[in-house]
This record gives C-alpha cells, structure tokens and sequence, in this order.
C-alpha cells in the first residue's frame, strides 16, 4: 500500500496504489488525514488508478475522508476506479453520496 | 453435490493474513475457468469473511481462523470461513447493511457484499462458541477438473 500526495493550488490529490483491506486501512486513514490537515484544501482527489484490490474496510476509509472534508466545507471526488474497488463501491450505494468515476478503459 | 477437489487453510487471525487467504483462495480457484470480474469478487467474499473473524471473533485474542474451499459438481466454488470465537447473538441484524458493532473504523457492508457477490451465503453462530460462514459461487464456464 502506497500512498502519493500532490497539491495543486487548494487541489489536493491523494493516489493510492495496492491492496485497501482492513489491514492496511488504520495506516492509510492516519496518512490521509495528515495530509488533508497540512493542506486544508478545497477540493480533495482520491485517486485510485493503481489500487488493485479494495474490500469494504476502503468504503469506511472513503467516508472518512468524505466526513473531513464536509468539516472543511471542501469537496471530495473519486477518480479512475478500477473495476473490482467499483463493484464494492456500487455495493455500498456510497456513490449517492460521493462522485465516483470509473477507470478509463484501456 | 459430488466433490471434485478441495483443500483446507488454517491461519492466526493477525490482520497480515486477510492478504494471503484471498491470494490463497484465488491460486486454488485458478483451476476452474473464471473471469477476472468472478475471481475480483471471490477475493472480496474471502476478505471479508475473513476481516469479521478478525475483528468480531477474536476481538481481544489471537485465535484460529479455519477455512474449507471446495469445488463441487456442478460448476461451483464453495468456501467455508469458520472460527472458534465469540459469536454472533443475533446473525439477521448482523446481516444487515450498515450495521456494525466496530465503530466509525467499520462500514457495516461485509455481509451486504458477501451477498452480493456470491449466490448462496448461509451464517450459522452460536455465541460462545463461535460462527461459520458458508458460500456459494456458480462458476459460469469451466474446464474439466482432473
């Protein structure tokens, strides 16, 4: 699990690469958090191009992220989901409430 | 249901080995002819069967996590994720989407997607002494086992 930060202005892009599974999920939501916290930026990117697998433990990851950025009146989209993470992220109904975006096909 | 092949795992319930059970799972089911999107969501199925014993079963301790994989005739997966732990005082309420009893840290969703991406999962639990999960998954094409 990888986790690559990059600010653009008040655009914060967060690009996850490898597995999310419980395991690895506590790490990643520390990280995150810091990062948004150094940052407070206005609009925040998951990007998950290179996450080859996610379970549900990565949707309480997601909400997270989603819930601090509500605090900070900022906003939060997903991008570039892989076809596995998208198949738990439809699961969950989490996309009524977050914009999700599919992978690119290649 | 005639058995055609099988093998059995068993593994301490540290969080590292959420890992290995799916790649585990997913080497054995290489055997039969599915595609990418059936093997994603067998992985996921095993994931979190195996997270609830790791969180809910052996919430304090380091117990034994016992898996069963089979393939039976015709044309399905069946992976068993049993465990000697705590639990579960009401499994129709466990079922539910959202619910959980693991803080903000959990989403709840394991058995909605269990569910979802397997054909059959049936939960039997007793608390005290603890619980197995079974699931079923109809492989649609698939290669003569020999």
């Amino acid at each position: 699990m990888k986790l690559t930060s990059t600010q653009n202005g008040g655009k914060l892009t967060l690009a996850i690469a490898g597995e999310l599974d419980h395991h690895e999920a506590r790490a990643l939501c520390v990280e995150m958090e810091e990062r948004i916290e150094e940052v407070l930026p206005r609009d925040c990117v998951l990007d998950l191009k290179e996450l080859r697998f996610m379970d549900s433990s990565g949707i309480a990851v997601i909400l997270k992220v989603y819930k601090h950025m509500n605090a900070l009146g900022g906003r939060l989209t997903v991008r570039n989901v892989p076809d596995q993470p998208l198949r738990v992220l439809d699961a969950s109904g989490i996309d009524r409430m977050i914009e999700i975006t599919a992978g690119e096909p290649d | 249901m005639k058995e055609l092949n099988s093998m059995r795992l068993e593994f301490p319930s540290r969080s590292a080995n959420e890992g290995f059970a799916r790649a585990a799972v997913a080497a054995f089911a290489s055997q039969l002819d599915m595609t990418l999107t059936e093997l994603g969501d067998v992985k996921t199925a095993v994931s979190e069967a195996v997270t609830n014993c790791i969180v809910h079963a052996y919430p304090d301790m380091i117990g034994t996590v016992h898996m069963r994989v089979r393939i039976v005739d015709p044309e399905t997966l069946e992976i068993q994720v049993k465990d000697k732990g705590r639990g579960i005082e009401d499994v129709e309420r466990a079922r539910e989407p959202l619910f959980t009893t693991g803080g903000e840290d959990r989403s709840g969703m394991g058995f909605t997607i269990m569910e979802s991406f397997m054909d059959e999962v049936k939960v039997r639990s007793k608390p005290g002494v603890g619980t197995a999960v079974t699931m079923r998954k109809k492989i649609e094409k698939r290669r003569p086992v020999r």
